[in-house]
């Protein structure tokens, strides 16, 4: 076991050079909508119980089911009116339990990217063979449902083995939103290709302000603002990045859904100002333009050390 | 079975605390603190600066902030390692604008992995007070005393390669200590300790080693405890910070200069959505009449 994961240099966030969006922008903002499947009697991790109460615990599987009947139809609402497309965390088994979401998906040109197979199947203890068993049926199955080659990955339930990030270069994949050390994208540390992290978040996450800070519907549309209005400050400066992911079954329901739409619309009515776009887009670019500068800047001040994630130094 | 009989049997039940490091003392009978420049409420700034190993042993538990998930716990090490790298610099960025100079607590293992940050921080201006090596080198009374020692030795060594001073001052990680810790600390040269939170004020601290000082580090106002133990919105810092502010203003009429202490982790309170709070309640503080920043050294040097 490593004490430090290597993934990354150190980077302060004074004085770097900054990053430009397409047109100008200050702020890249993207919303992750998470349509995920947890299943109603999964199999046992040895390392996670994936209920609280015995199999099978009824009201959270049974709320979860909600985001997929109810919450995401909500949701694309809000979202249409705001004119935001969104890039989805996507359970792949959903493609086989709910295509019609898969569908209305497809039909707004939003992105997809690998959320693994099931929110209920964690990699913990998985064997290289069986994370890039997980990997491949991502790719294959996203790209036969609707012709999408996926870019990004959020590991299922954040769950981790030393090798994913390598795993996840080696296939093709652009970006990772796995770490949060950052509000902007960097390279991550892997043996082969180029993998950069994107600015996720687990601070203006539904599913941590409804369920781990316990907070109410306006104060999460608060936050929201704060969130956007400090970034997008600060990216007149730097370039930040801004992301909302979310889950249907949390901020679907109907006494959260209209101060979420109401920051929403705050947000998007900066449109002059910010980038409304996907991840797979800020990637894209990124790559292309600033993915160079960033490791020429760490470089440049003394702070790139050998090695890569979970491979320290030769 | 009934316990043993000297199970009621009360060694230390006497005047005072159940200890020898200190005397009983009500706050309001003592001499005036004494604060330079007619400071009434000193505002003392602490900002925790932390390294989370993604490989803990928890032992003998597991500091505030841990890994919680099996290893690699990538979702908590690189939201604690956000801290050190991006919300730091907007709690300097703040701290500038309002010409606060503040205390950052710094861990040993922060100063070898990132001097960059410990020089950031001393250019700006800042004190540095020692913070033990790590969040899972912690101080416990079954801690062997030589590893002890050595944790201290290490932590005061790493910080003085990078900054070129010996620090004065100590916290403990997670504020944890042993029974002999605060004469091994004295050992080793540390003249303040910010563990203890048994006073309002700094007080005198017996040690084998001779007299230290603890100041008053609040474990109230203190992001962790409102905004994660708690769970209460920022706009409830602010709130809190100010009733703090007008109370202790208030009492320092009648009793001599107090001291108002924030505790803070840039992991937390340097956030997006939460660093215009964590400004907005230092406006609130310094805007009480004679309110100013003071540095742990002044306080150490203020108690009478």
């Amino acid at each position: 076991m490593q004490r430090d994961p290597n993934l990354y240099d150190y980077w302060p966030y004074r004085d770097r050079p900054k990053i430009v969006w397409p047109g100008g922008k200050k702020l890249a903002f993207w919303v992750a909508p998470n349509i995920e499947f947890y299943e109603f009697d999964p199999p046992k991790n040895p390392s996670r119980t994936p209920w609280a109460r015995p199999n099978p615990d009824i009201v959270p599987y049974s709320l979860r089911d909600y985001g997929n009947r109810v919450g995401h139809w909500r949701l694309m609402e809000v979202m249409d009116e705001c004119g935001v497309r969104g890039s989805v965390s996507l359970s792949v088994a959903m493609l086989d339990h709910h295509p019609e979401i898969i569908a209305a998906c497809v039909e707004r040109n939003w992105e997809l990217f690998s959320h693994g197979i099931y929110n209920t199947r964690y990699s913990y203890g998985m064997s290289e063979e069986q994370e890039r068993a997980v990997i491949e049926d991502s790719i294959r199955s996203i790209e036969q449902a609707t012709g999408q080659r996926i870019r990004g990955y959020l590991a299922p339930a954040l769950t981790h083995t030393e090798k994913t990030m390598d795993l996840l270069a080696e296939y093709g994949f652009w970006y990772t939103c796995d770490l949060f050390q950052d509000d902007q994208p960097q390279p991550i540390k892997v043996k082969s290709g180029r993998l950069i992290s994107m600015p996720y978040s687990l601070e203006v996450n539904d599913t941590i302000t409804y369920g781990t800070y316990m907070q109410s519907p306006r104060a999460y549309a608060d936050v929201l603002k704060r969130h956007f209005d400090q970034l997008l400050a600060e990216g007149a400066e730097s370039g930040t990045v801004m992301c909302i992911p979310l889950h249907a079954y949390q901020v679907g329901q109907p006494h959260r859904i209209g101060p979420f739409r109401d920051a929403l619309r705050y947000i998007t009515g900066h449109r002059d100002e910010i980038w409304i776009t996907t991840a797979r887009e800020i990637a894209e670019f990124h790559l292309a333009n600033y993915y160079d500068q960033t490791l020429a800047d760490i470089a440049r001040r003394g702070l790139a050390r050998p090695g890569t994630g979970f491979a320290p130094a030769a | 079975m009934p316990l043993p009989d000297d199970y009621l049997a009360y060694p230390y039940r006497r005047r005072g605390p159940d200890h020898d490091r200190y005397d009983a003392s009500p706050y309001r009978d003592r001499a005036a603190l004494a604060l330079p420049d007619g400071i009434k409420l000193g505002l003392w700034v602490t900002v925790l600066i932390e390294f989370f190993p993604l490989n803990p042993s928890g032992k003998p538990f597991k500091a505030p902030g841990a890994m919680q998930t099996p290893y690699p716990d990538l979702r908590h090490f690189t939201t604690r390692d956000y801290g050190n790298r991006v919300g730091v610099y907007r709690i300097l960025k703040v701290l500038s604008a309002l010409g606060i100079g503040a205390t950052f607590a710094v861990q040993g293992a922060v100063a070898e992995r990132y001097p960059t940050l410990i020089r950031d921080i001393q250019s700006d201006g800042h004190e540095i007070c020692a913070h033990g090596r790590d969040t899972d080198s912690l101080h416990y009374s079954g801690l062997d005393p030589e590893v002890e020692r050595r944790y201290i030795a290490d932590t005061l060594a790493a910080i003085e390669t990078v900054t070129g001073v010996r620090p004065a001052g100590w916290i403990s990680p997670a504020r944890a200590e042993g029974f002999d810790t605060p004469d091994r600390l004295a050992e080793a040269g540390i003249r303040w300790v910010g563990d203890w939170a048994h006073d309002a004020l700094p007080t005198a601290f017996r040690t084998k080693a001779g007299p230290m000082t603890t100041l008053p580090l609040s474990n109230e106002l203190d992001d962790w405890q409102i905004l994660i133990d708690y769970k209460r919105p920022e706009t409830e810092w602010e709130l809190q910070v100010g009733d703090a502010a007008a109370l202790l203003r208030a009492e320092a009429d009648r009793f001599g200069p107090q001291v108002l202490s924030l505790v803070v982790r840039p992991y937390v309170m340097g956030q997006p959505y939460r660093i215009g709070n964590f400004r907005k309640s230092l406006e609130i503080a310094l805007a009480q009449p004679d309110c100013r920043p003071v540095s742990a050294a002044a306080l150490a040097a203020a108690r009478p």
